[in-house]
C-alpha cells in the first residue's frame, strides 16, 4: 500500500521541458509497447488528494493533460493507493466504469491496464494504457512487462526530478546526468517514430 | 450478594502442575485427501470478511453484504465506523463476488480502507486489519499489503494474534517483486496466480514465501454497477482461496489455521500424497 507523499513533480508553476519531455516518451513508448489506443502518466497531488494528468499519447493527448480528479477513486485511484497494477477488460458493458472519470476525459475504454510509478515505497503517480491490442489483454505476461515499464519510468522520473530540485549555477555547464537522459529520451522517440 | 473472583486464564506459557488430561482438546481431522470431501463444505457458518476498497451491495455476483464498515483517517486520527457505502472502485466487490462464487453460504462482510482520499497509508490499513481480527471472522481476505516497514512489527504481532485466536487470514503476494506485508509471515496464507485455465484449480508452492497459487489471470470478476469484468492479478487469486477455506471450515468447524493449511496443501492440484493424488 502506498505511502502519502509531498507533491512530487506535477503541475510545477513552471513546466520543465526536460520533464515533460521525459513523461511524453513514456506515453509514447508505452502505447507502442502494448500496441495501445492511448497511454498516460497520472502524477500524484497529495495536497490536494487528486491524480493529475502530466503526459498523454493517443485519444486525449489534445485535450486531457492538466485534467484532475480525486485521487482515492477509480481504477487509478486504487493503484495509486494500494501500490499494486491492475488490469481489466471488458468494460463496455461497465456502464458505471469510473464514470465521473470517463466523463470527464471523454474516452471510455474497454479495456485499461494501469501500474504505479513507485519510487522506494513512495508512489509518485500511475502509469495507464488504454485499449491495449487483443493480443495484450488481461494476461499476467502483460501486467509483468507493465510493471516493468513503469518501474523504469519511475526511476527516470526520480533520477530527473533529483537533479531539477539542485539549480545549477546560471553559467553552470549542462548536468551530464541529464544531458544523457535527454538524449537517450530523444533517441528512443526518434526510433518509436521510425 | 458476594461475588466469587476468579481469575482470568492467563496465556499458557508452560504446562505447570497439570497434565495431559487438564487440556483435553476437541479436534476434527486430520482431513482426508479430496476424496473425503476436504472441500466440500459451502461456507455455512461462517463469517468471511474483506478488507479492502468496500462491497457493492446488492451485486448479483456477490449477494448480502451483512455488515460493512469503513477506516476514516482525518486529524482526530484513524477510527472505524459503521457505513452505507458500497465501493470507490470495484476491486472489494470483485475480491467478495469470487469468495461467495467459491463459498456460497458463507457471511460476507467488509472493512473498506481504500477510496476515501488517497489516505491508503499503512495506519489505515493496520486499522482495518485490527477491526477484522477484533471482530473474530472466520476468514478475512486481504488483497492489498504494505511495503512500509514501519507496519511490520504491529502487522506481524496482529497476524498472530489472529492466528492463535483461529481467525485465517488470507493475503495476496505483491504483483511485482516487491517486499510486502503481510502476506511475508509464516502466520498468514498468503497467495499468487497460476495461469491455467480451470477456475476451480490451486497449487501449493513448494518454494515459498508465496505458499499457494490460484486463477489469477482473466478472471470473470464482478464489478460496479451489478456488471462484471475481466481482470487478472493476485488480487483474485487471493478469494478463491479465502473461500475454499470458508469452504474447509464449513464442514470442519474446529480446524486450527495450520490444519487449515494443511487441508488446503493435501487438496492442491500438485500434491501427491504416498505418489498418487
Amino acid at each position: 500500500m502506498a505511502q502519502p507523499i509531498a507533491p512530487f513533480a506535477s503541475a510545477a508553476p513552471q513546466p520543465d521541458p526536460a520533464m515533460e519531455e521525459l513523461l511524453q516518451s513514456v506515453v509514447d513508448t508505452a502505447r507502442a509497447i502494448f500496441g495501445a489506443q492511448a497511454s498516460s502518466i497520472l502524477l500524484l497531488e497529495t495536497e490536494k488528494d487528486e491524480l493529475v494528468f502530466e503526459a498523454v499519447s493517443g485519444q486525449g493527448q489534445d485535450f486531457l493533460v492538466g485534467r484532475r480528479f480525486p485521487a482515492g477513486r477509480g481504477i487509478a485511484g486504487w493503484v495509486a493507493a494500494s501500490g499494486e497494477p491492475m488490469v481489466v477488460d471488458d468494460l463496455h458493458d461497465s456502464t458505471s466504469f469510473d464514470r465521473d472519470i470517463a466523463r470527464s476525459t471523454g474516452y471510455v475504454p474497454d479495456a485499461l491496464m494501469a501500474a504505479p510509478l513507485v519510487h522506494g515505497d513512495r508512489v509518485l503517480g500511475v502509469l495507464e494504457v488504454l485499449d491495449p491490442s487483443p493480443q495484450a489483454r488481461s494476461s499476467l505476461t502483460e501486467l509483468d512487462l507493465l510493471c516493468l515499464f513503469a518501474r523504469q519510468a519511475a526511476v527516470a522520473l526520480n533520477v530527473l526530478t533529483t537533479h531539477t530540485r539542485r539549480a545549477p549555477a546560471p553559467d553552470a555547464s549542462p548536468d551530464p546526468s541529464r544531458t544523457e537522459l535527454l538524449r537517450l529520451l530523444s533517441e528512443a522517440r526518434r526510433l518509436l517514430g521510425e | 450478594m458476594t461475588t466469587v473472583r476468579r481469575p482470568a486464564p492467563g496465556l499458557t506459557w508452560g504446562l505447570r502442575g497439570r497434565g495431559p488430561d487438564d487440556v483435553p482438546v476437541d479436534a476434527d481431522g486430520p482431513p482426508s485427501p479430496p476424496e473425503g470431501g476436504l472441500l466440500g463444505g459451502t461456507g455455512q457458518g461462517i463469517r468471511v470478511c474483506v478488507v479492502d476498497s468496500g462491497v457493492e451491495r446488492d451485486h448479483p455476483m456477490v449477494g448480502p453484504v451483512a455488515r460493512s464498515w469503513r477506516v476514516l483517517k482525518d486529524e482526530d486520527g484513524v477510527r472505524v465506523e459503521e457505513t452505507e457505502e458500497g465501493d470507490a472502485c470495484g476491486h472489494g466487490t470483485a475480491c467478495a463476488g469470487i469468495i461467495r462464487r467459491t463459498a456460497p453460504d458463507c457471511e460476507l462482510s467488509s472493512v473498506r480502507v481504500l477510496g476515501e482520499r488517497f489516505s491508503g497509508s499503512g495506519d489505515v490499513l493496520l486499522e482495518g486489519i485490527r477491526w477484522a481480527v477484533r471482530q473474530r471472522f472466520d476468514v478475512i481476505n486481504l488483497s492489498l499489503s504494505t511495503s512500509s516497514d514501519r507496519f511490520v512489527e504491529q502487522l506481524r504481532r496482529l497476524a498472530d494474534e489472529a492466528y492463535f485466536q483461529q481467525t485465517v487470514i488470507v493475503a495476496s503476494a505483491h504483483n511485482t517483486h516487491v517486499e510486502s506485508f503481510p502476506w511475508r509471515f509464516s502466520s498468514v496464507i498468503s497467495v499468487g496466480s497460476h495461469q491455467e485455465d480451470d477456475p476451480d484449480l490451486h497449487l501449493y508452492n513448494p518454494e515459498p514465501p508465496v505458499e499457494f497459487f490460484a486463477p489469477g489471470q482473466r478472471v470473470r470478476v464482478a464489478w460496479l454497477g451489478g456488471t462484471s469484468i475481466r481482470s487478472s492479478g493476485n488480487s483474485f487469486a487471493t478469494p478463491f482461496i479465502a473461500g475454499l477455506c470458508a469452504r474447509i471450515l464449513s464442514s470442519h468447524p474446529r480446524l486450527t489455521p495450520f490444519q487449515l493449511k494443511n487441508a488446503l496443501y493435501l487438496s492442491a492440484a500438485n500434491v501427491r500424497v504416498h505418489g498418487s493424488r
